[in-house]
């Protein structure tokens, strides 16, 4: 349904009342859930333009709660796909892609240049040599912090994880958390992990061990236990297994938490929730090992066209408009995050430089999020371990083996 | 009668008992007030901590908020649009059914009696996938009518046995002397049997008015868009939308149950009636 | 099977056969959705268990789907999660029966003719006509860490608040006493129809012999009560295996897993966001079906006695 002002709803009806067999408008119809805030301001913007530029095109959206269009989407890609919709890269898209639900379009790569382009998303949005989506958006996640919580304890800002780990005493004796973070919907345990792992064992340790390749009993991995252990449970908010990120990010707001592992996209709920950029810092995770390549974790948002779209031609027109430098500048600057088109400009807003500046001085590599590099079953099995050890760190023994036997059986194929 | 009638008892018992009837039912319905009193408490109170206390203001403007912020109003026709047709559609079904079953004897009638009581009670979870399928396969996936077909079809297992034990309950004499008279089965059914069920119908009618209006299962596998989620699917994603904004939660909450409140307010003596039946002898 | 006597005219093939067939024409439209929509399925059901298929169709309708026969099963044997789903329903299935006399308590409770007992009796019984979704919202909020009413009760009288849904030792206790909550109301009007129809006259004589209290109770008004009983135990029982609701709202199955059911856990399997195994959820369904068929055979056994006893 279109979210738009009855104003324009007004026009629509009468341009549409209006004519006669003229104006022979295409729907194209986009499947999203971009109805937070500040999602729906960019994506209105981007296809105000777009219908702009092609008059005869008429957008037509169905939205959707995050959290619901989850489920929803492998209902729609079966039953009533739309032309084109949104979703996530790497092995999110991949069942979709292997059960034939997503149009290749490698076409509209090679025709505008994309491969150079965006060649930064394009791992991610490629299996088998052929690519399959658009890469509009990417985010960086580290630690942001509240820095009246630091000035109250008189902490500085660590650059390692030993100094991390003292900043966490003073916070305990100020009864403020060290670190917070709401595991219900699991996800938030996985950022921690990605980082511990990481910065103990590296970018390509993290990738195998993603990809099925190492077991879960391997040393290293017991190693990045351990890490966590020195902050779980007592630096962590209690009861997050109960909470929301949203009513963990209130916690950092309220100054009741000092630090946050997050992505950028939670800047916007951190500053409505009355933090200014003045008390909202961020910082790169701190280093365990430095004698390991720093790696950081970027997921990457895409547009997808579906292989059941009636209205591929204009699918695809949608796609290469998505791809533009001018069009990912604009979204990226509303959404608050990094525009993957390698000729567009990154927006002022200091977070997004922050990690403008954190991504383009990475070396060590780019990781797309847990549950985006694993294969589904996997990451869910993963994110229920981290979370358990998270609230009973004394079962990792058993939650490693669990998730060992799950690999086997997984990546047996 | 039992218990005692507490009219003879002891003038302190009986205090006690008039004292505890208030006690016991705002015990009973805390979690109802809780979230009634948070529905009505501005966000501003909830921000700044002030869960218990008086609120600050009486922020009314929260169901209005529900209203204007949220495609609430859309759920709540989606779910009429799906809980009418299937009341309809399933009385008109068991009627025929109970009547078949109420009045006839044949050698397999106990046989489909107990189908469809037996059908009536499977989980949901063995029906989910194939009818999701069957569903999307005739194009009715993401639609009111897909989701009321199932309904119609799945409901009829208790009502047939709801109203073939009503129907067995009638006086047979009516049927005898209108078959003496040569009148045709389908307006006995029609003209005699029909008119003794209204009840019966009143009953089922109410009953499965809530049943459906509280469906949330199938509402999620069924339908997806807010174009034709029911209300209570709805309200799971809005709680997804408003997560950390309990005011708004709570009031969509209340709006959402309210119909098939006012309707067993309403028509309670239909609401028992059905339920019942069959827990007396 | 009364036949029209003394007919001058030729009786048509519809006119002596009407009373045989009219029972098939009414039932078919009912017999045709039913079967189509809850019979079939079930068997669909059990054959897709034995494949393993990702759930989702290509637009042109093929599917990647593999025939393993019972290797679902056999997974399910060694599966971590089944067993705690097979406990945890273990526990919905003891401790949702406390709603029968829960329900009798009330009953008993409200079964007195004061001014305003019909409003009570009324607001007692409406718990039960709201959806899951909004019961389980509400306990959410209720057992909710910092702000929720439970939790601050807790802290106010211990010191120290107890978030129920955060633990996975209390999770579930919590979750079955959010749903016990509309039950016990079903039960209670079960029961104070039942105490309605308790026949008086054994009331007072049993009164006049010098009964009253628990021995009244047992003796004189339970057994009259059965038939509330039974269905009261009946639903409760079909309630607490097929409960989803709840669990889907509240925890998500969580914290890791510890409040799942065999209901969600198959949901969680085959259509939730990580999960893309039908064949493996449908598995999970069969097993959930025989367990519920061994009850509800039960139950239908029940019935059929009691039918042939009515004649």
């Amino acid at each position: 349904m279109h979210l738009k002002t009855s104003a324009t709803i007004a026009l629509t009806v009468a341009l549409l009342a209006g004519t006669s067999a003229l104006a022979q408008q295409r729907t194209l119809v986009f499947n999203h859930y971009m109805v937070q805030p500040a999602p729906m301001e960019a994506i209105n913007a981007a296809i105000a333009a777009f219908e702009a530029e092609y008059p005869d095109i008429d957008v037509v959206e169905n939205t959707f709660d995050p959290e619901g269009y989850k489920t929803s989407i492998r209902n729609f890609l079966s039953a009533d796909p739309p032309d084109v919709f949104q979703w996530m890269a790497g092995n999110r898209m991949a069942p979709f892609v292997n059960a034939g639900q997503v149009m290749d379009i490698s076409d509209v790569w090679a025709e505008n240049g994309l491969t150079e382009q965006l060649a930064s998303g394009m791992a991610s949005m490629s299996i088998d040599g052929a690519q399959y989506g658009i890469p509009y958006s990417y985010y960086q996640w580290g630690i942001y912090y509240n820095r009246d919580a630091y000035a109250a304890v008189g902490a500085t800002v660590p650059t390692t994880w030993d100094e991390f780990l003292a900043n966490c005493a003073l916070f305990l004796a100020a009864d403020i958390d060290c670190l917070t973070t709401g595991t219900s919907a699991l996800w938030p345990a996985a950022g921690i992990f990605d980082y511990l792992n990481l910065r103990t064992n590296g970018y390509e340790f993290h990738s195998e061990l993603t990809a099925g390749l190492i077991p879960w009993t391997d040393d290293r991995v017991r190693a990045t236990f351990a890490e966590w252990a020195k902050i779980v449970p007592q630096y962590v908010t209690e009861n997050h297994a109960a909470l929301d990120w949203q009513d963990a990010a209130a916690l950092l707001v309220q100054g009741k938490a000092a630090n946050y592992v997050m992505g950028n996209f939670a800047v916007s709920v951190f500053l409505d929730g009355g933090m200014t950029t003045d008390n909202l810092g961020f910082m790169a995770f701190p280093t365990i090992n430095p004698d390991v390549v720093r790696a950081e974790e970027a997921p990457t948002d895409a547009v997808f066209v579906a292989a059941g779209a009636t209205n591929v031609a204009d699918a695809k027109l949608f796609m290469a408009f998505m791809a533009r430098p001018d069009i990912q500048t604009q979204m990226n600057i509303t959404l608050g995050q990094l525009p993957v088109n390698a000729m567009a400009t990154v927006g002022d807003d200091p977070y997004i430089q922050a990690g403008f500046e954190l991504l383009s001085t990475t070396t060590g590599g780019i990781a797309q999020f847990f549950d985006r590099d694993a294969d589904a079953e996997m990451a869910k099995l993963g994110m229920e371990g981290f979370q358990e050890f998270m609230v009973l760190p004394e079962n990792l023994d058993d939650i490693l083996t669990r998730l060992e036997e799950a690999r086997q059986r997984i990546y047996a194929q | 009668m039992f218990p005692r009638p507490i009219a003879q008892v002891s003038r302190p018992a009986r205090i006690a008992y008039q004292v505890a009837l208030p006690i016991a039912l705002i015990l009973w319905l805390l979690p109802l007030l809780g979230v009634a009193m948070t529905s009505i408490r501005p966000s501003s109170d909830l921000a700044a901590g002030n869960y218990f206390g008086m609120p600050s203001s009486l922020a009314f403007s929260n169901y209005v908020e529900v209203f204007t912020k949220s495609p609430i109003a859309q759920y709540i026709l989606n779910s009429f649009r799906v809980t009418i047709p299937t009341v309809i559609g399933v009385i008109v079904l068991s009627c025929m059914t109970g009547f078949a079953l109420g009045i006839y004897r044949f050698r397999s009638n106990l046989l489909v009696f107990f189908l469809f009581v037996a059908g009536n009670f499977v989980p949901a979870q063995i029906l989910m996938v194939p009818v999701r399928d069957l569903t999307s396969q005739m194009g009715l996936i993401n639609t009111t009518t897909g989701l009321v077909l199932f309904h119609i079809a799945f409901q009829t297992g208790f009502c047939t046995l709801f109203m073939r034990n009503f129907i067995r309950a009638l006086p047979r004499e009516l049927i005898e002397a209108a078959r003496v008279e040569g009148v045709a089965e389908w307006r006995i059914f029609w003209f005699i049997v029909v008119p003794l069920m209204r009840p019966a119908i009143a009953a089922l009618s109410v009953l499965v008015f809530t049943f459906i209006w509280n469906d949330y299962f199938w509402a999620t596998v069924l339908t997806t868009s807010a174009a034709t989620q029911p209300v209570t699917a709805g309200l799971f994603s809005l709680n997804g939308q408003w997560v950390a904004q309990w005011q708004l939660v709570s009031a969509g909450s209340i709006v959402a149950a309210l119909p098939p409140v006012a309707m067993f307010f309403l028509m309670q003596k239909h609401f028992i009636a059905g339920l019942t039946l069959g827990a007396v002898k | 099977m009364a036949q029209a006597a003394s007919e001058t005219r030729p009786k048509g093939w519809w006119r002596s056969n009407q009373q045989t067939i009219t029972p098939w024409l009414f039932l078919f439209p009912g017999m045709v959705f039913f079967g189509l929509y809850v019979i079939w399925p079930i068997f669909q059901s059990i054959w897709i268990s034995f494949y393993d298929w990702d759930g989702l169709r290509a637009p042109d309708g093929s599917t990647n789907a593999t025939w393993i026969g019972l290797g679902n099963y056999a997974e399910l044997w060694g599966d971590r999660a089944f067993v705690t789903s097979l406990w945890n329903n273990l526990w919905w299935l003891v401790l949702y029966l406390l709603a029968v006399p829960g329900g009798l308590a009330i009953a008993i409770f409200l079964n007195q003719t004061v001014r305003g007992i019909r409003l009570y009796k009324s607001l007692f019984f409406f718990p039960f006509v709201l959806s899951q979704v909004v019961v389980g919202l509400m306990f959410a909020w209720f057992y909710a860490p910092n702000f929720g009413l439970f939790y601050n009760l807790i802290e106010w009288v211990t010191g120290d608040g107890v978030a129920v849904l955060a633990n996975p030792k209390l999770a579930t206790f919590g979750i079955i006493a959010a749903g016990l909550w509309p039950q016990v109301a079903y039960c209670m009007i079960l029961y104070l129809t039942g105490l309605n129809n308790v026949a008086p006259d054994q009331v007072e004589a049993a009164r006049l012999d010098g009964a009253k209290g628990w021995r009244m109770l047992w003796f004189v008004i339970l057994p009259q009560l059965r038939p509330a009983t039974f269905i009261a135990v009946v639903v409760t029982v079909i309630g607490a295996l097929r409960s989803f609701d709840l669990v889907s709202i509240m925890t998500s199955g969580g914290p890791f897993g510890s409040t799942r059911v065999l209901s969600y856990y198959m949901y969680e399997q085959a259509l939730s966001e990580y999960g893309y195994r039908m064949g493996y959820g449908a598995s999970i369904a069969v097993v959930l079906f025989m367990i519920m068929m061994v009850f509800i055979s039960g139950f239908i056994f029940k019935m059929i006695r009691d039918e042939r006893g009515l004649g």
